[in-house]
């Protein structure tokens, strides 16, 4: 094999005494696609954060072509041919997708290096664009596009570096399909296989099926550590998920007891002929207690909207939602969390959590009316219960007066969840895409979570990643097309339906 | 792939250019039908005259901003740069008569002044809100210490005909005022200053992230919005004769009420010069059409305000939607 172009060697980084990284040696050929797998907290995104030069090791050295390097900032690994993608977007939304792509390098697109000669900067930017075979025009505003077509645009942008350093780049990718449905992946994992011929790449994913089908060699981590490394064809699965646990597997979902009774239990929620132009029309269906209910469709297929209404964040036009019986009507989604209906939002960081709050207030954020004394709010009360289902969710954290931002992934959603779950049992509980970038061993226990969430009588309406996933959860699922409701399926552990058999009535 | 149109709660559309401009039409037409007389070349040149200086204000105060940050201390500039300039002129007061050097020093303590906010502010990292509060009051303080017991009286001839002047008709003032608001136009859209002033008010980390020398044009926000408001305490002392303190009295709260009607985005990121030049007509305008419609003067100040809270309601009525954050 050839002489690596990046190598990290015996990299270490503690954060506030904990020991993130511990002696981390990993490198990347030419043109060779590397993985990094490992569970939430394993110290994948502080490896990569450290190459792309957001943070410096405290001790050991990064090795680019030979020499050793210090990367203080992003612009200088940028300079070296280093760049990143992120599972959390960088792009301006308010700028142009060409101004994105060239930001902090336009001198190119300038006339006497002061104006700007705006049709020589939308010819740069769609050359890059179209390198990577993008129809997406220059001159679009980058908040029109789709989250994925935007995942695109950042590639092209860290690809324009090629240009500017003229070497083959190394690029970092991070979690770049926890984001995306099943089409937007297979464009970027297309993407990132035509990237093999013209650059080095890390690739950084929890789904290991699409490392095992793009990686030439795979680095497993393990609490910080490089617990192993398997090459191409000589790793599964099942493999992959051992060394990372450090030890065997619960299955994948969890198992869901004996939920047929629910098909005795009372009607929780009903929606009758709800409708809301340009999103659903005239949807209707039941849900019991207990009942978990999945809702399949294709993106725009309303069932996202239908969500977000059931919630009150949406007003429908038409239509009636009944709660126990009594029609009810939401303002605002203040009014659905007093009836009892709690949200989980896709997008965590910018819906779910606060992320400068602390993980207590961020936990009691919608129950601070439960924890009232008087005027005031029972402090030791409150902590008291934070600590219970800090304990209860194991949420791993520094303390519980940390800002909510220093959490993982999946720690973050646990947190979002416990916001629902603190004070009393929602009634209805809407999940929308819930186990989203998150690793194996928290999945498990989400989903065991939710399981005994319905096993206790709350009614679970849940938009799934995957039709597996959503298979797997529920105990019916409905499919939505184009606004309306065009097949339902029982899934009752007894009796499943395919993925085929919904997809043939999803599209 | 094709661009679709995202869903977002924030979504932009054609119409959030054009509300401003809607909310100005309806004015016109309504002031219009209740006196004639409102629509007449004579009153639509006092109206182009009285959002002259506003409007070379709202210009530089377009770009601070543009960045996410706001510049009050832009009746300070103009109490300093009107005394100033009063001072260094032919004038009743020092026996100095520098002419068009005086005027260029005037314009100078106004960059003094807005790199001073700028280096508080990027540097030492206060708050703009705080910080250009605070050289607000520092700034009228030195501006009254020149000031003293009498105001200086102006006597350059020149400066004075400028000042109150037309040229084919057109008041030199507002002539003046079209060219700031084209090269704050031509800054906006072609030049690394403006577009990067619009990357910083969109996503300020990610501009430091892309290698954006991000203070740096912080600072020149500041001192160009200085700039601007030291021009206008000039011309404005031109008109009057005399370099006053209160030369730019209640300019701060009109500059920043023509931006924000305009359609620019307090948080940042959103808006431009053409939108505050026409946030500026639209409350002269308002001032100028309560007038001719006899509305008490008593009454003027409360109407004023219930338009003004009409105009930003129709401005932003295409955004409402319950997720939307308003600060």
């Amino acid at each position: 094999m050839s002489e690596p172009v990046l190598r990290a060697e015996g990299v270490s980084k503690s954060f506030a005494g904990v020991r993130v990284l511990d002696d981390v040696s990993i490198e990347v050929c030419a043109r060779e696609v590397v993985g990094v797998v490992g569970e939430n907290g394993a110290g994948k995104s502080t490896l990569l954060k450290m190459l792309a030069g957001l943070c410096r090791p405290d001790c050991g050295r990064i090795v680019l072509r030979g020499k050793t390097i210090t990367l203080g900032r992003i612009s200088d690994a940028a300079a070296a041919g280093i760049g990143m993608v992120c599972q959390e977007q960088s792009l301006l939304p308010n700028l142009s997708v060409a101004e994105n792509i060239l930001l902090g390098h336009e001198d190119a697109a300038l006339r006497v290096g002061v104006f700007y000669d705006w049709d020589a900067l939308h010819a740069l930017a769609k050359a890059q664009l179209e390198r990577l075979g993008l129809g997406i025009l220059p001159s679009v505003q980058t908040d029109t596009l789709s989250f994925a077509e935007r995942q695109m645009v950042e590639m092209a942008k860290v690809l324009a570096i090629e240009e500017r350093t003229q070497q083959e780049p190394v690029i970092l990718l991070d979690e770049v399909t926890s984001m995306l449905d099943a089409d937007q992946t297979e464009t970027v994992l297309t993407q990132v296989e035509s990237l093999r011929n013209r650059a080095s790449i890390i690739f950084v994913s929890h789904r290991l099926d699409e490392v095992l089908r793009l990686c030439d060699r795979i680095y497993i981590m393990r609490d910080g550590r490089c617990a192993a490394q398997r090459n191409r064809g000589c790793a599964d699965i099942a493999d992959l998920q051992q060394l990372m646990l450090g030890r065997d597997r619960v299955g994948e979902y969890g198992n869901r007891a004996a939920p047929e009774s629910t098909m005795e239990a009372s009607v929780s929620l009903s929606v009758r002929a709800l409708s809301r132009a340009n999103s659903y029309q005239s949807v209707s269906f039941e849900l019991r207690a207990g009942e978990v209910l999945g809702i399949a469709g294709a993106r725009r297929s309303g069932h996202e909207s239908l969500c977000r209404t059931l919630f009150g964040a949406e007003k429908p036009d038409s239509g009636e939602i009944v709660l126990d019986g009594k029609s009810v009507s939401f303002a605002e989604p203040a009014d659905a969390v007093r009836l009892g209906i709690g949200y989980v939002p896709a997008e965590r960081s910018a819906e779910g959590i606060v992320d400068r709050l602390s993980v207590r207030k961020n936990m009691t954020l919608a129950h601070l009316d439960g924890l009232r004394r008087g005027p005031v709010i029972d402090l030791r009360r409150e902590r008291e219960l934070v600590m219970r289902w800090i304990e209860r969710l194991h949420i791993k954290l520094r303390a519980a007066d940390a800002p909510a931002y220093h959490l993982s992934g999946g720690n973050q959603q646990k947190l979002v969840l416990a916001k629902w779950l603190i004070a009393r049992t929602p009634k209805i509980l809407i999940l929308d895409h819930p186990l989203r970038g998150i690793d194996a061993g928290t999945r498990v226990e989400i989903t065991s979570l939710i399981h005994d969430l319905a096993q206790r009588g709350v009614s679970i309406v849940l938009i799934a990643d995957t039709l597996d996933e959503l298979i797997a959860l529920s105990d019916r699922i409905i499919v939505m097309r184009e606004g309306a409701v065009c097949g339902s399926f029982p899934a009752l552990s007894s009796g499943k339906p395919s993925v085929r058999q919904i997809l043939e009535v999803m599209v | 792939m094709e661009p679709q149109h995202g869903q977002g709660v924030l979504k932009s559309t054609k119409f959030h250019r054009w509300g401003p401009c809607v909310a100005l039409i309806v004015l016109c037409v309504g002031f219009t039908l209740a006196g004639p007389r409102f629509a007449s070349m004579e009153n639509l040149r006092v109206i182009a005259e009285h959002s002259a200086i506003p409007l070379i204000l709202a210009v530089g105060m377009t770009f601070v901003v543009l960045q996410g940050a706001i510049d009050l201390s832009i009746e300070g500039v103009m109490a300093v740069s009107s005394l100033t300039v009063a001072m260094l002129v032919l004038n009743s007061r020092t026996g100095l008569d520098l002419g068009l050097t005086g005027v260029l020093l005037a314009l100078l303590s106004g960059v003094a002044i807005g790199f001073v906010n700028g280096i508080v502010v990027a540097r030492l990292r206060v708050p703009s809100f705080m910080a250009t509060l605070g050289i607000w009051s520092a700034a009228s303080g030195f501006a009254m210490l020149l000031s003293g017991g009498q105001p200086p009286r102006i006597h350059d001839h020149m400066l004075r005909a400028f000042g109150l002047g037309r040229t084919f008709s057109v008041p030199n003032v507002v002539i003046v005022a079209i060219v700031v608001l084209a090269l704050g136009y031509v800054l906006q859209n072609y030049t690394r200053f403006g577009r990067y002033s619009m990357a910083i008010g969109g996503g300020e980390q990610v501009a430091r992230l892309s290698g954006l020398p991000v203070d740096r044009y912080k600072v020149l926000a500041f001192v160009f919005s200085g700039l601007l408001a030291a021009l206008g305490g000039v011309l404005g002392s031109a008109q009057i004769g005399l370099g006053h303190i209160d030369v730019g009295l209640g300019q701060m709260f009109a500059t920043v009420t023509a931006v924000v009607i305009g359609g620019t985005s307090l948080s940042g990121g959103r808006g431009g010069v053409i939108q505050s030049a026409l946030g500026t007509v639209i409350l002269a305008v308002i001032a100028d059409g309560m007038i001719f419609i006899g509305i008490t003067p008593e009454l003027q100040k409360a109407v004023q305000g219930v338009i003004i809270l009409s105009v930003s309601l129709l401005a932003t009525w295409h955004l409402r939607s319950r997720l939307r954050i308003t600060r």
